[in-house]
This record gives C-alpha cells, structure tokens and sequence, in this order.
C-alpha cells in the first residue's frame, strides 16, 4: 500500500468546474484535458497534482452534465481515487466505466484533511489514515467484473461481445 | 404490489415480467442519443471488435451544441459526424439548425409514451414529459450499446412530486422547478426516479410540462414522468400533422402510441412523496453558481444585469418567446438579450407570430437554433465580471466559458424584464 497525497474540496463539486463545456468538442488528447482539469475550481491543481493522488470531497461530487472527460482528465492525472460522501450518478457511471476507483466513505471525508495522506486497502476495503482505518463497501457484484477489467471498453472487449 | 412507471418501463425494456427498485438488469434502449460528441464516441467504438452498430434505426445524431461551427475544429468535428452517419446508416440525423436534439426528437416524433431512451446527455432526463424514460449515461456507456445494444441498469427507487392548484398570473413551471430544487437540493433525487402527478400537472401546457422532468437533472434524477393524457396526444397528432401524415394515418399512429403508453399502478411504492400547492410558488430564480441556490425574486429585484440569454432544452420555445415578446414588444432594450430558439420549428413559428420582429425591434438578438451560449461552447459566451441572466438550467462556475462571471437562472419572463430594465425584474413589476 503505498501512501497517497489528500486533494480536499468541498460538496456539489460539478463536472463544469472539473472539466469546463467549452473545451468538450474540440479537445480530444487526453494529455490537453489533464492540463485544464479542475481548472475553474482549483486552478494550481493540475500542475500541481502527482499520480497516486487522492482527491476527498463532499456530497454529490460530479453533478451536473455527463460529459466523460470530466473523468478521463483526472485518469490521465493518475489520481488513484475519488473518495466522498456521494457521487452524481452519471459520473458514478463514468468513473467505474474508465476505471477510476470511486468510495462513498463518510466517515473518512469528516476528518481528512487537504495535503495529509492516505493508503487504500482494496482487499479488506479499507482506508488507512492518521492512524485510523475507514471501511467503505464494495462495488456492486453486477459492476466489479468492469473495474476488473479496467472500465467498460476493456470489459467489452475481453468479453468478446 | 404495485409498481412505478420506471419499474415497469424497465422490466418492459430488459423483457422480464417484473421488476423492483433495486434490481440491476440489462436493458434494451429503443433510442441512443448522442450530438457533437458523437464523433468522440465513434473514437471509442473504433477501439472495440465491432465494425457495424448493431441496431443503426435506433441511433438518433443531431448537430447542435456548437452550430454553425463558430471554429475550424468545431467544423472537423460536425465533419466526422457526418463520417460516421453515413458509414452507419444512421437515419434519424438532425443537421445544423434543425434545433437542440431533446426539442428535435420529440418534434419528428423519434420518441413516444413507453419507450426507453439512453442519451449521451444529461438532460436526457426531458423525455419523461411525454411518458417516455430518459436517461442520461456517458460516451463509454453510448459506444457500448451502439455495439451490444444494450446496458445494465440498476432501477431507481422513486420520488413522487405531486402539484394541486394553479400557477398564480407571471407564474411558470420553471418557477416551480426552481423552488423544487431549491427545496430538495442538487442531489435531493440522486439515482433516483420522479413522477408528477395532480392536477397542476394536468393543467399545464406541452411546452410548460417540458421543463419539468428537464429540469430534474439539476436534482441528480436518473429519469422523471408525466403521464401522457389528452394534452399530450393533442401535441403528438399536430406534430404528425405538420410531418404530412394524413387524418388517417395520424389516427393510426396515435393508436399505436396510446398502447405503447406506461401509466404507474396505483398502489405503487414510493420512496419520498412531495405535494405542493402550485398557488404558493413566487417568481423564483437560482442565484450563482448552484442551481439549487434559491431566491425570490423579489428578494434579488434591483441586481445589475449585462446580458440576458432566452433559449435552451429548457426554456427556448415558442411559449418562452412569446412571453418576452408580450414583455418588450413597443420597448427598448436596457441590457443585451439573446434569443436562440429551441429549434428550426420553434423559429418558423416565432417568426410566423411576430415574435421576432418585436424582439428585433426591441433590441435582441438571435442565434441559430442550438444550445448557444450554454455551456459556453458557441456564440454569447460572458467576459469577466459579466452578469447574466438565463432561462437555462444551470449556472455553475465557467459554465458560459468565463470563470469570474456570474449567472443567474429564471423564467425567459423574468430575463426579459431584466434585460428591458436592466437589473432583476419581474413582468409584474415593470411601470411604463
């Protein structure tokens, strides 16, 4: 388990503010959409950020439009997982289906704090921090077979569907 | 026991006898909706073995979110959409200025009461108000059920929404949306399904109704219904009509769309039931950067405005328009006012009323007929500092392409009286 650096922010942490509307049909690299990710809500983030990072956030993380790249752009970042209190469904979706580890940890977010760090423990489904350790519940058994694989398109294809 | 329209429609589309919330199952979409970003989905389809889309009749593509492309990469991209269209055999396409794909594809009539559509589009969430379930997924999710045909879907538990009384006069259903999400908050229906119901309802226009299960995207709703009844099929057979279908054939068709409807059993089980009394609902508006952050009116008259923008999935139609055109007909524009109406249809028809005319002559100005300005991809993106006020449907941070601006949603009434006077106004309030 290696330990991972906190991104700390706040509830209803929308997809515009993650990945802006107005670079969605024109930016198709996902090394451009990594540069301008979480550029209207944090905007040192993605210089700043390292793969393996953490972001922690409140309720209703990735609310509003459905475009993807609002998890692609913090895939190619190499953020390890998102961890909140509750996702936005279709991001949820997204996520799960681009690979992208996402925890519903109350418990967890109450006392995290921005720039400490965290290890997750996937085989017991655990977070260790500040010497505590948080329990989050596992995927859906309909959906672990697509975070096996990587997301869905790798799903599909190991499917041979 | 009873079920709920999503549980039904559900069971319906996966081809099982029954279904509850809670249960995942695979189910078939009738429609896949994507737009623009149909061209970064066919990307995503090239990486999988399947060389041709399994059901092409059920794709629907329309141009939209950024028309006329304003760049030469937005123009590629309207290129390989084209590509990928004629490739498939993909019939239901909707070429630049036809209109925002949720008002299009109700217009021609591609989806109808108890079908399932999947869309590459948050507010896929619209078709609910003609008794159809709608939802919105991502591009990953679209690819796969261009290739399979199909996607697995956990069934929502539902919130029920039931409206008595009437809307006072200056009073709309986006006033009421408004306060219902204000009230429940942005994730006050996350996964989860909801149905109006009442006799608010049944009072509605068409047009008001659309709002409605729109608008439940900014509360986190998996899909929402209304049950189709006469004001419903009434919109339906004009729509036929204008299509060119024959008294017969509209009458046929309406028969088949009548049986195709999904109405909820009575005793079905619901999660959360809400009524309100539509007579309370003020002149409501969303202040910046949350939907759900609500405010009077009232509370907010006098707010300086720079712009004011009318159109969108939500409120660009003929309704929306008249109603500026009722307020700023004879008048004099303080402020900016754009115009983009919902569709070509919705154009032709404004112009046919006058209602451009007025509004030209008032001082606005209009777009093709698209998304706009919205999501800050096309024409009517705010500069620094800037003040808007929007008859759209969200108003997060950058969300019209600037980061240090603001955005204020509302009534297209209330925009208009706004950009007539230039702070936030009410109709009601303006003196000549």
């Amino acid at each position: 388990m290696s330990e991972n650096r906190i991104w700390k922010y706040g509830d209803n942490v929308n997809t515009d503010v993650i990945f802006a509307g107005k670079y969605t049909y024109t930016m198709t690299d996902p090394a451009e959409m990594a540069k301008v990710a979480l550029e209207d809500l944090d905007p040192g983030f993605a210089a700043q950020v390292q793969p393996g990072d953490v972001i922690v956030a409140g309720r209703n993380w990735g609310n509003g439009s459905s475009r993807e790249q609002a998890v692609t752009c913090l895939v190619e970042l190499g953020i390890q997982a998102i961890i909140a209190r509750s996702f936005a469904r279709i991001y949820y979706r997204n996520a799960i289906n681009n690979g992208l580890l996402v925890i519903e940890c109350p418990a967890l977010v109450d006392v995290a704090e921005d720039g400490d760090s965290l290890s997750i423990d996937m085989k017991q489904h655990e977070i260790a921090y500040n010497g505590e350790r948080f329990k989050f519940p596992a995927l859906p058994p309909s959906v672990q077979g697509i975070v096996a694989a990587g997301g869905l398109i790798p799903y599909l294809k190991r499917q041979g569907l | 026991m009873g079920r709920t329209f999503t549980e039904k429609i559900l069971a319906r589309a996966a081809g099982v006898a029954d279904a509850r919330a809670g249960e995942v199952l695979d189910v078939e979409p009738d429609i896949v909706l994507s737009h623009d970003n149909t061209a970064a989905i066919a990307g995503i389809f090239a990486q999988l073995p399947h060389e041709r889309v399994k059901y092409p009749e059920r794709l629907a593509i329309t141009l939209d979110h950024a028309v006329p492309p304003p760049t030469q990469r937005h123009a590629k991209n309207h290129a390989e959409v084209r590509e990928f269209v004629a490739a498939q055999g993909v019939r239901n396409f909707f070429e630049v200025g036809r209109g925002i794909c949720h008002q299009v594809l109700c217009e021609e009539a591609v989806i109808g009461p108890g079908k399932v559509l999947v869309g590459a589009d948050s507010h896929s969430t619209h078709y609910g108000w003609l008794g159809a379930f709608g939802a919105g997924i991502g591009r990953s999710e679209v690819a796969a059920v261009w290739a399979t045909g199909q996607l697995w879907m956990r069934v929502p538990e539902t919130l029920r929404v039931s409206l008595t009384g009437s809307l006072r006069r200056g009073v709309t259903s986006k006033d009421f949306a408004l306060t219902l999400i204000g009230r429940l908050g942005g994730d006050g229906a996350n996964y989860m399904a909801v149905e109006f119901d009442g006799d608010g309802i049944t009072e509605m226009s068409p047009e008001s109704r659309m709002v409605l299960p729109n608008m439940m995207a900014e509360m986190g709703a998996k899909n929402a219904y209304i049950a189709p009844d006469e004001v419903t099929w009434e919109w339906m057979a004009a729509q036929l009509e204008r299509a060119g279908l024959s008294p017969e054939q509209v009458t046929a068709r309406l028969a088949v769309l009548r049986d195709d409807a999904i109405y909820p059993d009575p005793e079905a089980s619901y999660a959360q039931h809400v009524t309100i009394d539509l007579h309370e609902i003020e002149p409501s508006i969303a202040r910046p950067h949350t939907v759900d952050h609500y405010a009077k009116v009232s509370e907010l008259a006098g707010t300086a405005v720079d712009v004011g923008f009318i159109g969108t999935c939500t409120n660009g139609r003929l309704e929306d328009i008249a109603a500026a055109a009722e307020i700023l007909r004879g008048q004099r524009l303080a402020k900016r006012l754009i115009v983009i109406p919902a569709s070509s249809q919705v154009m032709e028809d404004a112009a046919r009323a006058g209602y451009v005319a007025d509004l030209i002559a008032a001082g606005a100005t209009f777009g093709t007929p698209g998304c706009g300005p919205c999501m800050g991809n096309h024409m009517g993106v705010l500069a620094p500092g800037e003040v808007c006020i929007s008859s759209a449907n969200r108003n997060f941070q950058g969300r019209m392409g600037e980061r240090d601006a603001e955005i204020y949603l509302a009534s297209p009434a209330v925009v208009a009286a706004s950009a007539l006077t230039g702070t936030i106004t009410h109709p009601e309030d303006i003196t000549e």
